[in-house]
Formats: structure tokens, sequence, C-alpha cells
């Protein structure tokens, strides 16, 4: 089993979620986060002063599954959150070391 | 006779019991039957009051749309207290100073808490209208004292402006004090209090924010200053709408008259002055940061506001629009100003309220066309310098803005060290940080933003 983290857009999301649904409707959970790779902060401004906002807004999208799905989603993630513009996020995959569905108490990779 | 002389008038025969005519009448049948046309100006005077009134929630909006959600609960408590507090003193005192028995020219003494013969339906109605302007006078310096200052200090200034700094200006100028009999042009001129309620607001606030300090995070180490961004621009700019639509309550109102029809021009001028400066306001910040800048907008709109108050009954509509373009580069350097002199001001009350009221009494000396009098629509009428009228009325204008401005800078630091000696006047760092909501009050504004066990 593994856990696919991806940082996007948040204007990306409805992208995501539908290439996401068309390639089979996997679980996931999703975060509001702030954060910043290499782009750098926005200027704005309040009354006549300018600020940097160095963390900007991001989604992270969570997905836990089998070990053979995780190239699929991946690529699909990655084509649906791309803009080709500084920004657009990253992806990140790790090991999970077991799962249970609360429910059921079923236990591995059926429960995911 | 002036509005406020013909009130001061029948304030001291009613005291003096002197005249059957014009005793305390609090039936009100005997003001109606000796002039059936004071019907009209009761009701022009107490609706345009009633939108003075509402002019509390625009303050209030304004402030806590233009600081953090964590002081918004503390925001709209000061807002609400100042003019709970401040009615009450004003009653008390307040009142008394402003339009009573005068004495030298300097203070009033008579008609405390409205008894005797002041149980009157006139005296009622001056109370009424000049009781809503002493409330906004006391508002305007919850803005510049925001996101630091104890609530318990806060309430104890808001009793001292209302009962006594206020009414003792505001007596000099408009209930037959000494700045009134100046022997230049009419005398020093303020029509609805450019000075009296905006200017001592701001400046009593300028002292305020003065003897607080910068909020924690103001300036950077090297003293850098840095903003601090509101947390709603949309209840801002909600509480300028408000405070634009009381302010046709404000200006036109002061006639204190509907048989005036200056009335129309008043409110013409009212309009212009607001608008011409807040398009300069937001034409400065756009060449300067390429940006529309929406806080700026807003604050110039109340600067314009602040600025025609005083003589928008004597200019005419060109001199509206040039009042507010001057207001918009006063507010935008006034603002830039405090910054580089390390005062915090969070929301912009002393340029918008301290320097445009200066500039408006003294505009008065400039633009007033010849059109209109002391409260009157007979001559003699108000001449400034442009109209023919020689420096005298610009005279007056000016030593009128300099004892406002030794009057309520000087009264503020003295008001505000002196609460800071007795209960000391600002919150812990650690409760600045936290937010005043939380340890002042114990109700956070916004509680969905907080996880609570049930």
């Amino acid at each position: 089993m593994k856990e696919i983290r991806a940082i996007i857009r948040p204007e990306k999301l409805e992208d995501v979620l539908a290439a996401l649904e068309a390639a089979g409707h996997p679980g996931l959970t999703v975060s509001q986060v702030e954060g910043h790779g290499r782009q750098a902060g926005l200027t704005e401004q309040f009354r006549g002063r300018e600020y940097k906002v160095d963390l900007l807004p991001k989604l992270e999208l969570r997905i836990v599954c089998k070990d053979e799905e995780v190239e699929r989603l991946m690529k699909t993630i990655a084509e649906a959150a791309r803009t080709g513009e500084i920004g657009d996020g990253k992806i990140f995959v790790y090991d999970v070391l077991d799962a249970m569905r609360i429910r059921s108490g079923e236990r591995g990779d059926v429960a995911v | 006779m002036g509005r406020k002389k013909v009130l001061l008038a029948i304030l001291l025969t009613t005291l003096l019991g002197a005249g059957t005519a014009l005793a305390a009448d609090p039936t009100g049948a005997e003001t109606i039957k000796a002039d059936p046309g004071q019907a009209v100006d009761f009701v022009w005077v107490l609706v345009c009051g009633f939108l003075v009134m509402f002019m509390q929630a625009g303050f209030a909006c304004v402030e806590a749309g233009f600081c953090r959600s964590k002081n918004t609960t503390n925001l709209f408590t000061k807002n609400l207290l100042d003019f709970v507090a401040g009615s009450l003193a004003f009653w008390v005192l307040g009142f008394a100073i402003l339009m009573g028995k005068d004495w030298h020219g300097l203070i009033g003494t008579s008609g405390f808490f409205l008894a005797g013969d002041s149980y009157d339906v006139s005296t009622y109605l001056s109370f009424f209208w000049q009781m809503v302007f002493c409330a906004t006078a006391a508002t305007i310096v919850s803005g510049a004292v925001a996101e630091r200052i104890k609530f318990s200090a806060y309430l104890l200034y808001s009793v001292a402006i209302s009962a006594v700094i206020y009414p003792i200006y505001a007596h000099w100028v408009w209930g037959g004090g000494w700045l009134s009999k100046l022997p230049y042009g009419l005398g020093h001129l303020d029509f609805a209090g450019s000075g009296v309620v905006h200017a001592v607001g701001g400046l009593v606030g300028l002292a305020g924010a003065i003897v607080l300090g910068p909020r924690y995070g103001k300036f950077d180490k090297n003293g850098k200053p840095r903003a601090i961004p509101g947390h709603n621009i949309a209840l801002a700019a909600l509480g300028v709408f408000i405070l634009w639509f009381g302010w046709y309550g404000f200006n036109p109102g002061s006639t204190f008259s509907a048989h005036h029809l200056r009335i129309s021009v008043i409110a013409v001028n009212t309009t212009l002055a607001a608008s011409a400066a807040s398009i300069t306001a937001l034409l400065i910040i756009l060449l300067k940061t390429g940006k529309w800048d929406l806080g700026m907008a807003l604050n110039g709109v109340l600067a314009g506001l602040v600025a025609i108050t005083a003589p928008c009954a004597w200019v005419e509509s060109w001199a509206a629009v040039v009042i507010g373009i001057i207001a918009g580069i006063i507010l935008v350097i006034g603002v830039y100003l405090l910054e580089a002199l390390k005062i915090d001001d969070p929301v912009g009350a002393v340029p918008v309220h301290g320097f445009n009221g200066l500039w408006g009494l003294i505009s008065v000396g400039i633009f007033a066309d010849g059109t209109y009098g002391n409260y009157s629509i007979t001559p003699p009428f108000v001449k400034g310098l442009l109209y023919g009228g020689g420096a005298g009325q610009l005279i007056a204008q000016i030593i009128g803005a300099a004892v406002l401005f030794v009057w309520a800078f000087g009264c503020g630091l003295i008001l505000f060290k002196l609460l800071d000696i007795l209960i000391g006047i600002r919150v812990s760092p650690r409760e600045e940080i936290q937010g005043l909501d939380i340890l002042e009050h114990g109700t956070p504004a916004y509680p969905e933003f907080y996880t609570m066990r049930r």
C-alpha cells in the first residue's frame, strides 16, 4: 500500500477530482494548507502600504491505494493539476504499513 | 441669530424664568402655538439626529473591519459603550457645560441632568442633537487607540470626553463662548463640526495613540512600518457607506431648521467633497503601487466628509470639490507622516478626523461665498478670502483651529497619561497577541474558528 500526497493549486481541485473520478474513484482526503516551494510569495497591500505574503494557500490531497495503482493515479493527478506556470505543486509517495476499515474491521489492501 | 444663539437665548430665558411665552414647555403645546412651523423643524432635526446616531454603527464596522478578527468583540463593545456611557455623562454634565448659562465665555453652568426648567421640548431637542454629536467625537478616538487599550481605561476616557473635554470646546464655538465672539469675520465658525466634533476626536485620538505606543509588530526591528491588514474589508466598506449616509443627517441637519432650504446645497457639497477626496486618495496610491487600493479610497471618503463638514453651508459646488481634493492629499500625507513619526493609528482616524477637521475649519475662511449666514438665511453672510471677504474670517478660522489643537491634543495627553499612571492603559503583551476579545471580554467574535469541548 502507498499513500499519494499531492499539493495542488486550490483552483485546480475540481479538475483533479473529475479526473480521479474518471480513473476509478479512489477515496481521498483534502486539507487546506499553506506553503511555498521555489515559487516566491505575492505582494498585497492595505491602506497604501504593501506587504509580502510568503505562504500561499494550497490544497493537499491524500490518497491511499494499492501499489500497482500508484503510477496511474500520479499521472492522472499531475495532468489535471498542471498549468505549466510556477506554483503548480508537487506529488509525494509514501509507504503505508497497514489500514483498517472502521465499519467492518477489515485490514490491509481490502480496507483502502 | 444663529441656531445656537437662539437656543441659548431660549435656554437662558427659561432658566431665568423670564417671559411667559418662552417658559419651560414640557407639553409642547405652547411652542407649537407660538410657531406652527416648529413641527417640521422638530421632525427635521430629530430625523437627522437619528441618522447621526446611526453613524455609531458605521464607526464600529469601519474599525472592526480595518482591525484583526481577534479584536472584533472589543471594538464593537467600545463603540457601543462610548455611546451608552457618553450619553449618560452628557446628560449629567456635558449638556450643561455646552449649552448652559455662559460664564465669561468659557463654560456653561446650568441644565445639569436636564432638570428644572430644562424640562422643555425645545431644550430636549437641543439636548438630543448635541448628544449625538458628542457621541460622534467620542467614538472617533476608538479607532486610533484600537487593539491595545484596556477596556476599563477606554470606558473612563469615554466619560471624560463626553462630560468635560468635548462640551467645553463646543461651548466656546456653539454655546456662545469666546471663540464664537472673536472680533474677526463673524467670529470663529464651524458649521457642522469639522473642528468641534472631528478634529477634537481625531486629536484626542492622536494623544491616545502616542501615549499607548504602537501595536506589537507595527514597526520592525529597524523601525520600518509594516502593514497589519484588516480582517474584513467588506465590513469596513459597509461602515463607510453607513457613515456617508449618516452624514446627510450630520451636515444638512445642522441648519437646525427645515426652513433653511440651503439644506439642498449642503447635501450636494457633502457628496462632492467625499467623492473628490476618495478618488484623489485612490489615484495617489495607484501612482505609488499600481493597484486600486479600496482601503485608502474608503478613508478618502471619510476625509472628504470631515473636511466639508465645517464649510458645507457656506460654499458652492466647485469649492466643495477643491476642498475634497485637498482633503484626499492631506489624508495620504497624514497616513505616511504618522508612520514616519512611529505613531500607530490602526484605522487612520488621526489623518481623517484630526488633520482634515483642521483643514475644514480653515477652508471656511478661504471659500465661503457670502450666500448663507451664521445659521441664518439673512445677512450678515459669511465671506472668505476668495469672495472679497478679506482675511478676517480666515484669521478667525486659524485662531479657532490653533486653539482646538492645543485644547484637544493637550487634554488628550493629560487624560491618557493620568489614566496610565492611575490604572495603566495598555493591555499586557500576551493579551495583545492573543487578542482582546478572549482575555478582556471572554467572547471571541468568531467562535467557530476555535475547537470547543462541549
